[in-house]
């Protein structure tokens, strides 16, 4: 009788242990997905701008209001500038805020550009800010952000971020 | 070889401003991605585009992971003389490619 009662007891503990083991390392397999955070895009953005201002203005960033998938997102920056010998963009970076890394483009222009704009195809993982900021040849950055609303994200439908 | 298709106006005015569009046949793979087995598929993407005009550069651009698939870029430059705009990608895994273009000038 006593020793059933034991018996009883030590598999009562076991299995307790046993799913408190499970729970518990169920816990620690749960991966969190990669994901840049506005910490990290400030981050990003303080790497290429140094401590200098980033002040609103000139930038026009485009995109479209409603994204159905964040897969291949036309994007458009377009810099207000005369693009002469002595006042040109020097270069242009876009910046998101929830892709799993904050960098999306960073291009490098001259004078000889004539006109300061850019087009290209990007992803995005999640509704989120994307932010241009453009380097003129005096040094000062400008910048503008837009929140892009995404219905598909580029994570849902096969992972493709 | 990546196919490239590539739009430069074959004939333009000096000092007018053309559009110049670029487009790669590539799966840029972002390294994020894990496959039915869990494991991480491996970062596989162009990370520049440089164009150069007779040889002098004038646009570089850094891509990275977050540029959509078959990467499509534009930009503009001024057209100063007849000759060639050339194109090269290169990427990871040692991907490399060119394209180039003639233009004239009048």
């Amino acid at each position: 009788m006593m020793d059933r009662q034991i018996v009883k007891q030590a598999t009562r503990q076991s299995r307790r242990q046993f799913l408190a083991a499970v729970g518990g390392a169920g816990l620690a397999l749960t991966v969190r997905p990669v994901e840049a955070t506005p910490a990290s895009m400030t981050l990003a953005i303080r790497r290429v701008v140094g401590e200098a201002v980033v002040k609103p203005g000139k930038v026009k960033l485009e995109l479209p209001p409603l994204v159905e998938s964040g897969n291949a997102v036309p994007m458009s920056v377009t810099i207000d500038s005369p693009m002469t010998a002595k006042d040109f963009v020097k270069a242009i970076h876009v910046f998101t805020e929830k892709n799993p890394q904050p960098n999306v483009i960073s291009v490098q222009l001259g004078p000889r550009a004539g006109r300061a704009s850019i087009t290209t195809r990007i992803r995005l993982a999640d509704t989120q800010k994307v932010v241009a900021i453009c380097q003129m040849s005096d040094g000062s950055f400008w910048s503008d952000s837009i929140e892009a609303i995404i219905t598909l994200g580029a994570c849902l439908e096969d992972n493709l971020i | 070889m990546a196919r490239t298709l590539i739009n430069v106006p074959a004939k333009a005015k000096r000092g007018e401003i053309i559009a110049i569009k670029t487009l790669i046949s590539h799966v840029m793979e972002t390294g994020f991605r894990h496959s039915n087995l869990g494991v991480r598929i491996p970062r596989d993407i162009i990370d520049t585009l440089v164009c150069t005009y007779n040889g002098e550069e004038i646009f570089r651009a850094v891509l990275y992971p977050a540029i959509a698939a078959n990467p499509f870029i534009t930009f503009h430059t001024v057209a100063t003389e007849s000759g060639t705009i050339a194109f090269q990608w290169t990427g990871d895994n040692g991907f490399s490619a060119k394209a180039s273009a003639k233009i004239t000038v009048e």
